[in-house]
């Protein structure tokens, strides 16, 4: 075999990108060390240290959280569900029908991907009382369900459609709304699962909105549970708070390692087009 | 009486949905906060009034501001270059013969997938003064301790430090996307030039990259706006607001301090910011169009 010998510069540039990839998931790396060892060795790193489940105990019986495991359930599902809803009749008006004003409106439409929900917290609050949905899942969720971004990628990818395609269905006597579910939804099937993955993570992690319009345990959401269960006046120990948080992202950690692929496409996809 | 076109009706019926609801979740709320921003706090005895600019010209007399504003601008160019020159990097050696190629990306990858506040609990044992991680490395190598989240001159940082991890790994997607479009025969080309590798980055990748540079520099500006989650566990804006960002000051006045007129005033600042950005962003796209 004549493999040629790697230079020392390569040597060097392997190492450095191994010793940042080692920093970046250093902290994960540390938070499963705490959190599956006793609290005496939080800081010791002795192999033979023993093992244990009981700060996970621990954190399920000091607060509710399979309560707030169902709320982020329920939360990501009803914005997914409103989103693909919203999105889609949109993302299909702009991509195929021509009418008055429609280019005023896509553009008022994007203007939500910089105005975004988190800053509006302000207005929105008093908008949710008006209609009474202060401290419930449908007000943390509302927000976020005309989702320009959702908008943009439907638009884009029903465009692609071939006209030819539409024009079969439309022959076999399907009106405009057969022809978006039996035509363009089908064919735009990559970018909803894409669109999808991204919504269920930005939202099983958003914090801000949901902390100023939940007040109690039935609707608050896992990250907003575990900011009040890690504050440092709850007194809580490292060990507990890091069996907590890993609680707390270990659905979206797994699912991210056993789809590292679709994760990775699907941000790709959701991020270019 | 002209006739309604079906395209028209069509297209308005299928709009309305959602334009109901940005009509009520972004439009209004924007246009509120304007509105807001012109009255006064109300109180029991005292209520809420038309003062014109009087809210802002307490903005500009309040020292609370300039100091978040300064430390917003801190934040954002803190984070934004370092991010996006380590994002670059991430994806230049995740898509060359990488040994363990795969577990690289992983590893980049995975703190965007984790809830800002869980990196945050992760964090703040890592920054705890004496005990935390940080501290106890820094004694094995003959330092003293420190307390980088109480002490006003280092928690800033030790934020940046945080969001900066955070969002590498997300920007990296970006580049890793747009580096797998560059034809490889351009490389083949360059390297029968003689190009070195160098060369072939300065002269060929990163001009190639540009529209990404940009995507990724406007989405990085919004996030330094919105990325303020780790606050509420780290810092709170402290050591005597040394770490408030914007965000979390609109926060605090509506929602601790009960000034909601305040809060909107500020709220205004971040939304004027906002918009400039969108501004740069459509003439980026705009050229971006030419180009192709």
């Amino acid at each position: 075999m004549s493999r040629v010998l790697p230079t020392p510069g390569r040597v060097l540039e392997v190492g450095a990108a191994w010793l940042l990839a080692l920093l970046w998931i250093a902290p994960l790396l540390y938070a499963f060390w705490a959190a599956f060892h006793p609290p005496a060795y939080v800081t010791r790193f002795e192999l033979l240290a023993p093992l244990t489940l009981d700060n996970f105990v621990e954190a399920w019986s000091y607060a509710p959280f399979g309560r707030y495991f169902l709320n982020t359930f329920l939360l990501v599902t009803l914005i997914l569900a409103g989103q693909f809803f919203f999105c889609t009749l949109a993302g299909y008006a702009f991509a195929r029908f021509e009418f008055p004003g429609r280019d005023l409106l896509f553009a008022l439409t994007l203007l939500q991907l910089f105005i975004l929900p988190e800053v509006l917290i302000v207005e929105n609050y008093r908008i949710m009382s008006g209609l009474g949905l202060i401290d419930s899942i449908a007000g943390i969720g509302l927000p976020y369900m005309a989702s320009a971004f959702g908008i943009f990628l439907l638009r884009q990818a029903f465009k692609q459609v071939p006209r030819e395609l539409e024009e079969a269905a439309r022959v076999e006597g399907c009106g405009f709304l057969g022809v978006l579910l039996r035509v363009y939804v089908p064919v735009a099937k990559p970018v909803y699962l894409a669109y999808g993955l991204v919504s269920v993570s930005t939202h099983w992690n958003n914090f801000l909105w949901p902390l100023v319009v939940t007040n109690s345990v039935e609707t608050r959401p896992l990250t907003v549970g575990l900011a009040i269960f890690g504050a440092p006046e709850s007194g809580v120990n490292w060990a507990v708070i890091s069996a907590a948080t890993l609680m707390v992202v270990a659905p979206l950690l797994l699912a991210f390692l056993l789809f590292q692929r679709q994760f990775v496409q699907s941000f790709m996809t959701a991020g270019i087009k | 009486m002209p006739r309604l076109k079906p395209a028209t009706l069509y297209g308005w019926l299928l709009f309305a949905p959602a334009g109901v609801m940005l009509t009520l979740f972004a439009f209004t709320p924007t246009v509120a906060t304007f509105w807001q921003s012109l009255f006064s706090r109300g109180t029991a005895r005292r209520p809420s009034r038309f003062v014109g600019l009087d809210n802002y010209e307490a903005m500009l007399a309040d020292p609370v501001f300039w100091r978040v504003a300064g430390n917003s601008l801190w934040y954002a160019l803190g984070t934004i270059p370092t991010s996006m020159a380590i994002a670059l990097g991430m994806a230049l050696w995740v898509n060359s013969k990488l040994p363990a190629r795969t577990l690289v990306r992983m590893a980049y990858f995975t703190p965007t997938v984790l809830p800002m506040i869980a990196a945050a609990n992760i964090w703040l044992f890592f920054y705890s003064p004496d005990i935390g991680l940080l501290d106890q490395v820094g004694r094995g190598l003959g330092l003293g301790g420190h307390n980088w989240l109480g002490d006003p001159s280092t928690a800033l940082g030790a934020i940046i430090v945080v969001t900066v991890w955070k969002e590498a790994g997300f920007f990296m997607i970006f580049y890793l996307a747009a580096l797998q479009t560059i034809p490889p025969d351009l490389k083949d080309a360059a390297a029968i030039e003689g190009a070195g590798r160098w060369t072939w980055f300065r002269r060929v990748v990163f001009p190639l990259l540009m529209p990404t540079t940009l995507f990724v520099l406007v989405n990085a500006m919004i996030n330094s706006v919105k990325l303020i989650d780790h606050l509420f566990i780290l810092t709170k804006g402290g050591p005597n607001n040394a770490s408030k960002l914007l965000l979390y000051y609109v926060y605090e006045s509506a929602f601790s301090f009960f000034d909601q007129p305040y809060a909107a005033t500020l709220t205004v600042v971040i939304l004027l910011t906002l918009g400039l950005l969108a501004v740069i962003q459509v003439r980026g796209l705009d050229r971006r169009i030419h180009y192709r």
